[in-house]
């Protein structure tokens, strides 16, 4: 307890180093993931290819992915870039068929009604298919916070600053406490984030809390 | 002069004739383009679905301007098709539909859709814009600035009955009834000459139905829109067509008549049966009761009393 009390500075620091890498990574596989999601959605057989194909992403190992991803890149090992990267392919594994799901799930007969009224299909994505995919998308997108937060720990082996760092330091030095303060501030981490998520997702759809008067 | 031996020959009883009648219907032609005359026009329109599912076949029916006109048939008639192609959600696998004489293949879907008004079973609001907004939909995609948008809008809810307090509900918020006249005011916000109904008020309970119906005629009374009004229901269609065009599975006209012509003349047994007639249902009789004059069906159960005068049949909607 007393290692954690007189270290609280470099805590501190360590999680901001973690949130710089997480944040990024989160916000990139969501807004990559939605012309992706929609191509997905939109024509049949690139929808299995492209599930499939970002799906299998989730099975590559993270240690040697945040290992070949810099000679791909040109990046250094200890990169951030090369660490934002691969976390954001990991986000992208799950994201992808989010939000194919979530805007297959809008009902046809909206999507219909958007049409008639003359939306062109640009217009009609924007304004009625994307808002209508947001409840789906807010429990992806929750999926992909909590992951991508845990996930970034592995690049502490590596060497990069973050929550992971306390890890493989206390491993090294014998600090337990070290350990357990990086675990407990990773899933702390987690939850905050996957709470500014659902509550992001609910303030964007005001007409789902709205009650008949 | 012109006339001379030849030409006086030509101008025998049978060729003056027909001049007269070329003249007649060039005359109609002209006078139908400037005042009135079929607005929609769907010239030897058919839809066939890839599986050999025909969904309409050989329609030829052109729509006169400000009337309503309910296409009335059970379902998988082609009614909601026939709909359906005049603003391009449906293109015809054969033959033409015309709109102001211009043919729709030719014009950009989505601009014809912003003209024409196009009101739908279920409302078909967007759920996730409120009364205001969805009204307003229209008339922003037309690029019209947002306060004569917004102008629109609430004129609109005034004009179909909607409380102004309304205004900022979402569709989930209201009663079927509701949002059926949000439906309605949507579809007029922009003011278009024509107006597309599918089944408007098939979801809603029979009371609400009949409220919705007596203030459609009133509306069309004051607006004379070109209405073309899908239903199944017999009664609707007595109820708000100027016309009634009667189809069948396969997508065929059985009959094409105003109101009272349909109900004196029936086509056929389809149409009779259609009706209600061939259960006697509006069969009527007048019998005397003790406590007077009471209008009965074939089987004897009371629907009404006789008015007071008589009055001669007035063609169109109630007022």
């Amino acid at each position: 307890m007393t290692w954690i009390l007189n270290n609280l500075p470099l805590l501190w620091q360590r999680l901001l180093e973690h949130l710089t890498l997480a944040a990024p990574a989160i916000v990139l596989s969501l807004l990559l993931a939605i012309p992706l999601g929609w191509i997905a959605y939109r024509y049949r057989l690139s929808r299995w290819l492209l599930v499939t194909l970002t799906g299998l992403l989730y099975a590559i190992p993270s240690l040697p992915l945040f290992v070949v991803l810099p000679l791909i890149l040109g990046t250094g090992i200890r990169d951030s870039i090369n660490v934002v990267a691969a976390l954001t392919l990991y986000g992208l594994a799950l994201m992808v068929r989010s939000v194919s799901d979530a805007l297959a799930a809008v009902p046809a007969v909206v999507v219909d009604a958007a049409q008639a009224q003359g939306f062109g299909a640009w217009r009609r994505f924007w304004q009625v298919e994307l808002p209508l995919a947001i409840p789906a998308l807010t429990a992806g997108l929750r999926v992909v916070t909590v992951s991508t937060v845990s996930l970034v720990t592995v690049s502490g082996v590596l060497g990069l600053p973050s929550l992971g760092l306390l890890f493989t330091d206390g491993f090294q030095r014998g600090i337990p406490e070290e350990i357990l303060a990086g675990m407990v501030l990773t899933v702390v981490l987690a939850l905050v984030l996957d709470a500014l998520v659902a509550l992001l997702g609910r303030a964007l759809t005001p007409w789902r809390r709205a009650v008949k008067a | 002069m012109r006339g001379a031996g030849p030409c006086r020959e030509a101008f025998s009883r049978r060729a003056a004739l027909g001049h007269v009648t070329r003249l007649v219907n060039l005359w109609v032609g002209v006078t139908g383009a400037l005042y009135g005359g079929p607005v929609i026009d769907f010239q030897h329109v058919s839809k066939e679905y890839p599986d050999g599912t025909k969904a309409v076949n050989n329609v030829e029916l052109h729509l006169e301007k400000g009337a309503c006109t309910v296409l009335v048939g059970s379902s998988g008639c082609g009614k909601t098709t026939l709909l359906r192609m005049i603003n391009r959600m449906v293109d015809p696998t054969k033959g033409q539909v015309l709109v102001n004489g211009q043919d729709v293949a030719t014009a950009d879907p989505v601009k014809l859709r912003r003209d024409v008004g196009y009101v739908m079973q279920g409302s078909g609001l967007l759920p996730h814009r409120t009364v205001l907004q969805n009204i307003q939909t229209v008339p922003l995609l037309r690029g019209e600035p947002k306060d004569e948008a917004l102008r629109r809008a609430k004129l609109q809810m005034k004009n179909v009955g909607l409380d102004a307090s309304m205004g900022h509900r979402y569709p989930a918020q209201l009663s079927g009834g509701q949002q059926q006249r949000v439906g309605v005011a949507r579809a007029l916000a922009a003011d278009p000459d024509i107006l597309l109904m599918d089944e408007p008020f098939g979801a809603v309970d029979p009371l609400v139905r009949a409220e919705l119906q007596a203030e459609l005629a009133r509306l069309q009374a004051e607006l004379k829109k070109t209405i073309v009004f899908v239903t199944h229901d017999m009664d609707e269609a007595l109820a708000l067509g100027d016309r009634i065009v009667v189809l069948r599975a396969g997508g065929e006209i059985v009959q094409d008549a105003t109101p009272a012509e349909l109900v004196a003349n029936p086509a056929n047994d389809f149409v009779r049966t259609f009706l209600g007639m061939a259960d006697g249902r509006r069969t009527l009789e007048v019998r005397s009761t003790p406590e007077g004059q009471v209008v009965t069906d074939r089987f004897g159960r009371p629907l009404g009393v006789v008015g007071q005068q008589e009055k001669p049949m007035e063609p169109g909607l109630p007022a």
